[in-house]
């Protein structure tokens, strides 16, 4: 029964997202300005010959902070969940 | 420990890793690639060396709190980067038109000069700090705790 009902709610999981998939705008449609204006200008405005690397520490460097922030985070819970081993057997 | 034509091999490549992947790092805004990427390729070398040798021998040079600093020290290099331009907006390039990386090249396809792109070399050797030392402390993390060891001392 379990297994019957699971499958159902499998089944239905896939039709939501494939229908999420159908439902995408082919590639470059709408066309956006914001893209043409970054090739055109992120030579002269930041330097760089590398585009990509101007928009992801330059035009869009808050979403890099994030993700240093993630990084940053997950080290720290690692470190910290990883050395309660110790004390807990000095405390037994 | 493994054998010791996988310890010899293992100590000879590391260098070139090392090299590669501070190429990558440094050369960031001029070629694909940059910090993060560098960094995972650095990182890479690390785990090389923890598969040859054991873990434990690496815990011996590899301490947690250089670790810590260096991290911390990426991400506040980082982050001062980013709020140094306030005066206009955060995370503006208030490098371009300095000496130091301040060169503009010319526009269109050309043969790169290191001296550009701003601010965007130093916030790559940063985030490249922190990420060589943050996953490096993650991977050591791990596999000492695998092994039923403690990461400090």
């Amino acid at each position: 029964m379990r297994r019957v009902v699971g499958l159902i709610l499998w089944l239905v999981l896939i039709a939501f997202l494939m229908w999420g998939v159908l439902l995408i705008h082919p590639f470059g449609y709408p066309p956006s300005d914001m893209d043409d204006y970054i090739i055109e200008n992120a030579q002269e405005q930041t330097g760089n010959n590398n585009v990509v690397a101007s928009v992801v520490f330059d035009y869009r460097g808050l979403d890099t902070l994030g993700e240093a922030t993630i990084l940053f985070t997950a080290v720290t819970g690692v470190l910290l969940l990883l050395r309660t081993q110790k004390h807990k057997e000095e405390n037994s | 420990m493994l054998s010791k034509i996988v310890r010899t091999v293992a100590n000879q490549l590391i260098v070139f890793i090392l090299i590669f992947g501070l190429y990558v790092i440094a050369h960031g805004h001029l070629t694909p690639g940059g910090g993060f990427q560098g960094g995972a390729v650095i990182v890479s070398g690390v785990v090389m060396l923890m598969v040859a040798f054991s873990s434990q021998e690496l815990k011996k040079s590899l301490r947690e709190r250089l670790l810590t600093i260096m991290e911390s020290t990426g991400a506040l290099i980082f982050a001062a980067l980013a709020i140094a331009g306030i005066g206009t907006v955060v995370f503006y390039n208030f490098l371009v038109g300095t000496p130091i990386f301040g060169r503009i090249p010319p526009i269109g396809p050309n043969s790169g000069d290191f001296w550009t792109g701003g601010f965007i070399p130093p916030m790559n050797f940063a985030v490249g700090l922190k990420v060589v030392a943050g996953l490096s402390a993650v991977v050591l993390a791990l596999a000492l705790f695998a092994r039923g060891e403690e990461m400090e001392e």
